[in-house]
């Protein structure tokens, strides 16, 4: 059934966290920062998953699923500093938090 | 089945690109979501439809129902696109390109197919269950981790001066909850 080789599905999830990354490097929003690190980890959790459909084996998939769940926490937290840095700052800058203050 | 995977990849890659280059901030969470399902439409051809099934409710459902949420919250439509000049990071993407190419090249250079059939849910569900038992207790305790931190994070403390967002809707409801806690 499935015909597509393992070096394509590979070569996506590289890409894909290519982009994302090139997103975190340029964009100085918070919620796009966040959003390009959810590209990342998703890139990161398409390798499991073809490295696992190469021999038929679910552990790659039980990774996408721990991956997952680790970026359900990371973004509940993300927001909830993004809320914490508008409240202080008045901005969602990530150029304005340049300076250690309580 | 392959044509339907290279299709699904050039949309996640075409709308991934998008998302990273749209100034308003809706509009980009609107290609992060088509960007997802077409990953779920890429789990779906490698033989995984549990996981695809995951990536619909969990990341372009649950996930992208946060991310909005906070936008609405924070009131953010259009602010700060490509803040760093052309010229600065033009460098860094220059180098990541030839990072990128080699690492392509060096993955296509052997030339394995993926193992034919798909991985079901049973299956993935009796290796979950089996051995790896702990890392679910592991996640669990992590989402409640999460939740309490974001809780604590985003509730207004006391003695902390509203600096300049007195008006804000979500600043007077988090002020208040904290306040009468």
């Amino acid at each position: 059934m499935a015909a597509v080789s393992l070096d394509h599905g590979l070569i996506l999830a590289a890409i894909l966290f290519v982009v994302g990354f090139v997103g975190l490097l340029t964009r100085r929003n918070l919620i796009v920062a966040l959003a390009c690190i959810e590209i990342m980890l998703n890139a990161a959790g398409l390798a499991f998953v073809v490295a696992g459909a190469r021999w038929g084996s679910p552990d790659g998939q039980v990774m996408f699923l721990f991956v997952l769940a680790m970026a359900a926490a990371e973004v509940a937290v993300g927001l909830a500093l993004a809320i914490r840095f508008r409240q202080s700052l008045g901005r969602l800058d990530l150029d304005d938090a340049d300076e250690m203050k309580g | 089945m392959t044509a339907l995977f290279y299709v699904a990849a050039a949309i996640a890659i075409l709308a991934t690109v998008l998302v990273i280059t749209r100034s308003n901030l809706v509009h980009a969470l609107l290609y992060l979501v088509v960007s997802l399902f077409a990953v779920a439409v890429v789990f779906y051809t490698l033989g995984a439809p549990f996981v695809a099934a995951l990536e619909v409710i969990v990341y372009a459902g649950a996930i992208m129902m946060l991310f909005v949420f906070a936008v609405m919250l924070l009131n953010v439509s259009a602010d700060s696109p490509l803040r760093v000049p052309l010229s600065a990071w033009i460098g860094p993407l220059v180098l990541i390109a030839v990072l990128l190419a080699e690492l392509i090249y060096g993955i296509g250079l052997s030339n394995h197919a993926l193992a034919a059939g798909e991985v079901g849910p049973q299956q993935v569900s009796e290796a979950l269950f089996g051995p790896y038992v702990l890392g679910v207790e592991l996640a669990s305790v992590l989402l409640l981790a999460a939740l309490i931190g974001a809780r604590h994070i985003a509730a207004q403390p006391d003695e902390a001066p509203a600096g300049g967002a007195e008006g804000d809707a979500a600043d007077s409801g988090a002020g208040a909850e904290g306040g009468e806690a």
